[in-house]
């Protein structure tokens, strides 16, 4: 029997429904940018949805993620809702950050999602101290850390990863390894060809994961969250899967190859599963039907943003302290 | 003491003057503050290295000693050796709500965690819109004692520059016990620096031969972050300064009153928020303004104080500012080198006298 299966079609649908949020945000992102209504910079995560779905799908709101500088999908997983987060982007008083994160610290703690940490590996030793809480006040609470394989070589990663596991602190750290902290690639900044293998070093498990497979992440996904809440401690899951749009908007992508982009855009999460979908029999426009409600979520999301109020100069000054 | 402080300590020591002198060290008083807070608040815990190993230290300075037989290592919790670890704990059971009290064995250490303290303890609520606040204490003990260039710094100015985070140097038992339980319940992270000379009684000594015990009541107190205090009025000068420094500009302060001048020895106890009140009223009153910490001189927070008085009270002014700090080195092991890099009080003195002539 596969996961598929096991999950039903009807679930794997809405999996389905949460690769396209993700990635149809991301496209209307991606416009609003080069029409100048979304400032600063933004760092997009077309191609890794398979990774924010799979795993935030086994959390409630009272569970926690950290995100990183590249966090809508991580937002949209954990239902952020799609006015707020957009609003934010639009940097406006209507954001789930009051316009004072904007795209690097996309979150809103009403869903248990951190403000998105920018440093990198700056979520992985925030992250302890959630999963200490929830360990402290024997909550069935769980945690789980995005991070590229750039903070694999961070001194958090190290410092985090063991302090989480001598406390058994009921955390996953997902590793989305999509090969390159910005241009450089991961085999020129480590010579342990698997982040996995690392989790060795700490007397955890660790596993490679698909992340280009909504299914493989949800199933390995589903058995960590599991094991951290029953007190097992922590699991190191690495994702492989790529991002297909540059590091940030300025990025040309002269480092890697056509040939290497086009490999894995051949592995598409969304194709992938909706091939999937339809050899279950489900119908073309049934699919269709799902994008058609996504678009329409995402039309209400940005005339939300576009009209609402601008933060004001006051705000600046605002929650700096309690 | 001082009209702005709302616990005068004279006043309080009055108020129990039928009771037994109950004097405690700075250890002992942060230990009693931080163990009724614990007893108060199930989420306040303890995180750091070295602080309730079984047969330990009870932290580098035994300022723990006792408190993991009585709340058990669930809650005085002992980590590898790994300040960001400590710090990010520290942060993230914040931001769910708990109250954290990491401890720095030396303050030398918070350099490895200042990510963890400048870009996410100071600014997650800020970035969060109001939405979150990270109410943990860090305590870093500061101050030379013959260990060289990374275990005696005095970093608090570091931190005075990072909106979002409170500054609060302790000098004494009384104010250490009562800031540390104001630290416990602030809603905003809370650095506390300490002296490593005045724990206990080993500072006597070395702070030139004064008793650093202090009565401590047994009732309850608080004292808020944010108040500074007059530990000798007078009308000549206005000495701000913390720490060890403090206790050589009081013992200074006693040999200048036999010349005419009396110094008014003011301890700010609190960086950031700083209690301006007190201290413009103080040098409006004197016209002088001597600034005395055991910081390096560039950046050091007595250049923030002065650039503010200067802009608050130039007119009252009839000398030029001064600061007595660090000489701009790392510091050295030798005794006769330490002692002439940071403030002696030789040259405490001569900077008083020489703004008094």
């Amino acid at each position: 029997m596969t996961y598929l299966n096991q999950l039903g079609v009807d679930k794997s649908l809405d999996l389905y429904r949460q690769l396209l949020l993700l990635r149809r945000f991301e496209e209307r992102v991606y416009n609003m940018f080069l029409l100048g209504e979304v400032v600063g910079t933004v760092h997009q995560y077309q191609g890794q949805e398979a990774v924010a779905v799979g795993m935030c799908d086994h959390l409630s709101h009272t569970d926690w993620i950290t995100s990183t500088h590249r966090p809508h999908g991580h937002a949209m997983a954990k239902g952020v809702s799609p006015r707020s987060a957009m609003a934010e982007l639009y940097v406006k008083a209507t954001g789930c950050c009051k316009g004072k994160g904007g795209s690097m610290h996309l979150g809103d703690p009403d869903v248990g999602m951190l403000p998105a940490i920018a440093i990198v590996g700056g979520g992985n030793s925030v992250v302890i101290g959630l999963g200490l809480a929830f360990k402290l006040r024997k909550t069935q609470q769980a945690a789980v850390c995005f991070f590229g394989d750039g903070a694999t070589n961070e001194g958090a990663f190290h410092e985090s990863l063991n302090f989480a596991a001598v406390k058994r602190l009921p955390i996953v750290f997902v590793c989305e390894n999509n090969l390159y902290g910005a241009s450089t690639p991961y085999h020129e900044a480590s010579l342990v060809p698997d982040v996995a293998e690392r989790a060795k070093a700490y007397g955890v498990p660790g596993h490679i994961v698909d992340g280009m497979d909504v299914l493989a992440v949800h199933e390995a996904g589903g058995a960590a969250i599991a094991a951290a809440r029953a007190g097992k401690g922590p699991i190191l899951l690495e994702c492989k899967t790529y991002r297909y749009i540059g590091h940030s908007r300025s990025d040309a992508r002269g480092y890697r190859t056509k040939d290497e982009e086009a490999d894995w855009k051949a592995k598409d999460p969304i194709t992938r599963l909706g091939g999937q979908l339809m050899a279950e029999g489900v119908a073309q426009s049934k699919l269709d039907e799902l994008d058609t409600g996504v678009e329409a979520v995402l039309d209400d999301a940005v005339e939300f943003a576009r009209n609402s109020p601008e933060a004001t100069p006051e705000m600046a000054l605002e929650d700096a302290y309690a | 003491m001082t009209t702005t402080n709302p616990i005068p300590m004279v006043a309080a020591t009055a108020q129990h003057a039928e009771q037994p002198e109950r004097k405690l060290t700075i250890a002992e008083a942060l230990r009693e503050g931080i163990a009724e807070e614990m007893r108060r608040d199930p989420n306040v815990f303890l995180i750091g290295e070295d602080i309730g190993i079984p047969g330990g230290f009870g932290g580098a300075f035994g300022v723990y000693l006792g408190l993991p037989e009585e709340f058990g290592r669930e809650r005085i919790i002992d980590t590898p050796i790994s300040e960001k670890a400590i710090a990010g704990a520290a942060v993230g059971a914040a931001l769910m709500g708990m109250r954290p009290i990491a401890d720095m064995q030396y303050a030398d250490f918070l350099f490895e965690c200042m990510d963890e303290l400048v870009n996410q303890a100071a600014k997650m609520r800020y970035m969060s819109g109001g939405k979150l606040s990270v109410p943990m204490v860090m305590r870093a003990p500061v101050g030379t004692t013959n260990r060289g260039a990374q275990h005696g710094q005095c970093p608090e100015s570091f931190f005075i520059h990072v909106p979002g985070i409170k500054v609060v140097c302790v000098s004494d038992a009384y104010h250490a016990k009562g800031l540390i339980k104001s630290a416990v319940r602030d809603d905003n992270p809370v650095l506390v620096f300490e002296h490593k000379m005045l724990y206990g009684s080993k500072g006597r000594q070395m702070a030139g031969g004064l008793d650093l015990t202090m009565h401590v009541p047994r009732e309850e107190y608080l004292f808020p972050i944010g108040k500074a205090v007059i530990k000798r009025p007078g009308t000549s000068v206005t000495v701000v300064s913390t720490h060890l420094s403090l206790y050589r500009c009081l013992a200074v302060a006693d040999e200048l009153a036999a010349e005419g001048i009396e110094c008014e020895v003011i301890d700010p106890l609190s960086l950031v928020p700083l209690d301006t009140e007190t201290l413009w009223a103080s040098v409006r009153k004197t016209g002088r303004l001597v600034i005395v910490h055991e910081d390096t001189l560039t950046g050091g927070w007595g250049a923030e104080i002065a650039a503010r008085a200067a802009d608050e009270c130039l007119f009252s002014l009839e000398a030029p500012i001064k600061r007595v700090a660090a000489f701009d080195v790392p510091l050295p092991v030798a005794p006769i080198m330490e002692q002439t890099v940071v403030p002696n009080v030789e040259r405490i003195k001569s900077v008083i006298r020489g703004v008094c002539q």
